[in-house]
C-alpha cells in the first residue's frame, strides 16, 4: 500500500521502463542513476549515479533534492588509517572532459527524512543541482540490499 | 681467541637487534596495510536483539568473521555485509564453521531501530550485537578498533560514526589471524577461509 501510495504520489510509472534512464543537461550526461532498498524509513537510504562531463568547463554538483526524501545531502565516505568516516561533501567536482561517479565507499547522496521505505524496484526522482548547468531531474532505480550497482546494458561497471 | 669471542658478542648483539627491530616492526598494527599479525585474543560480551548476553566462549571451534559499525551508515556498512552475505552463501556446506558478526558501535540507536532485522536482511547468518557503551568500548579494545561519535549536522540525529572499516577473522580459538580491508571482494574472503576449513 505504501509503495502504491509512493508511486502514486512521485507520478512514477512501472519500474521497468525506468531503469537505467540517461538525462543530459547542457555538456553534462547524467546515468547508471540507483539506490538501494532500505528497511523501513527511519534509517536513511543512499544514492548513486555517474556524471560525466564532455564539455571544457569545470563543473561541480552542489546538492541534490528529492520528493522521496525531506533532508537528502552530499556526503563522502573516507577510508584512511583504516578508519572509516563520512564527512559532507559541501561540492563535488565535474571536471571538464571527464566526470565523476557517485558510488559505493566515496561520494554518495544520503537520503535522510525518507518519505517511506525504498522498496526493491520501486523508481523515484532525485533533482541534481549544478554550479554551472543548473538544474536536472532523474529516475533512480532502487535495487536490492545487496545491490553492487546497475546492471545496465551499458553500465561501465 | 680473544677477537673471536668478541666476533660471537657482536654477532648476538646484533641478532637481538634484528629480533627487536622486528618485535617493533610487525607487532599487531591498527592499519590497513597490516593484513596479517600475531594472533592475540579478542572477546566480547555484548547482548543480541533478544537482550541475551552473547559471548566470545560459546563460539569456540568455529571461525568468526566480525565487523563494527552502525545501521545508519548507508555507505560502507553494507557494502561489507553484502560481501559477507555473499562469502556465506558460496561457503555452501562449510557455512555452519563460519560465525559471522555485526558489532554495532552505535548500540542505543541500533537497539531502537532494530538489529536484528537489519542484519537479517542481509543473510540470515549474521548475528548483530549491541551492547551498553563499557561493553563495546570493552569489545573494540579487545580487538584493537577504533570507533569514535562525530557531531555533524548533515547526518541523522545530528551525528555519525567513525570507525574501523575491516574485517576480522578470529580463530576456533579465539585468537585474532587477520584482517580483510574494506573492498575485499567477497571472493577472496572465501578463498581465504577455504584454505583454512
Ligand atoms: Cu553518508
Amino acid at each position: 500500500m505504501k509503495h502504491f501510495l509512493l508511486a502514486a504520489a512521485l507520478g512514477l510509472s512501472a519500474p521497468a521502463a525506468m531503469a537505467c534512464e540517461t538525462v543530459t543537461i547542457g555538456d553534462l550526461t547524467i546515468e547508471h542513476a540507483w539506490s538501494k532498498a532500505t528497511l523501513g524509513a527511519a534509517r536513511p537510504g543512499v544514492f548513486y549515479v555517474e556524471i560525466t562531463n564532455t564539455g571544457s568547463t569545470d563543473d561541480a554538483l552542489v546538492g541534490i533534492s528529492s520528493p522521496a526524501a525531506g533532508m537528502p545531502m552530499l556526503h563522502e565516505t573516507v577510508v584512511q588509517d583504516g578508519i572509516a568516516s563520512m564527512p559532507h561533501a559541501m561540492s563535488i567536482p565535474v571536471p571538464a572532459g571527464q566526470g565523476v561517479q557517485l558510488s559505493p565507499g566515496g561520494y554518495h547522496g544520503m537520503l535522510m527524512g525518507l518519505t517511506t521505505a525504498l522498496k526493491e524496484g520501486d523508481s523515484f526522482p532525485v533533482t541534481l543541482s549544478f554550479e554551472k548547468a543548473g538544474e536536472v531531474t532523474v529516475n533512480v532505480d532502487v535495487l536490492s540490499l545487496r545491490a553492487e550497482g546497475p546492471d545496465c546494458a551499458d553500465a561501465g561497471q | 681467541m680473544r677477537l673471536r669471542s668478541f666476533q660471537i658478542v657482536l654477532w648476538i648483539a646484533a641478532t637481538a637487534a634484528v629480533i627487536a627491530f622486528a618485535a617493533v616492526r610487525w607487532g599487531p598494527a591498527l592499519d590497513d596495510t597490516a593484513a596479517a599479525a600475531p594472533a592475540f585474543p579478542t572477546a566480547f560480551a555484548l547482548a543480541d536483539s533478544e537482550g541475551r548476553m552473547r559471548t566470545t566462549d560459546e563460539f569456540r571451534g568455529k571461525f568468526l568473521l566480525v565487523f563494527f559499525g552502525f545501521t545508519s551508515c548507508p555507505d560502507v556498512c553494507p557494502t561489507t555485509l553484502s560481501e559477507v552475505a555473499q562469502v556465506m552463501d558460496d561457503l555452501g556446506s562449510d557455512a555452519g564453521s563460519v560465525q559471522p558478526i555485526f558489532i554495532s558501535i552505535d548500540p542505543e540507536r541500533d537497539r531502537r531501530l532494530g538489529l536484528a532485522d537489519y542484519t537479517k536482511a542481509f543473510h540470515p547468518a549474521i548475528l548483530g550485537l549491541a551492547g551498553s557503551e563499557e561493553e563495546t568500548e570493552a569489545a573494540a579494545a579487545s580487538f584493537k578498533i577504533f570507533y569514535e561519535r562525530e557531531a555533524d549536522s548533515s547526518s541523522p540525529d545530528g551525528y555519525t560514526m567513525a570507525h574501523s572499516s575491516g574485517l576480522y577473522l578470529i580463530g576456533p580459538d579465539g585468537a585474532w589471524l587477520r584482517q580483510f580491508t574494506y573492498g575485499t571482494p567477497a571472493a577472496e574472503i572465501l578463498s581465504d577461509l577455504q584454505s583454512r576449513l
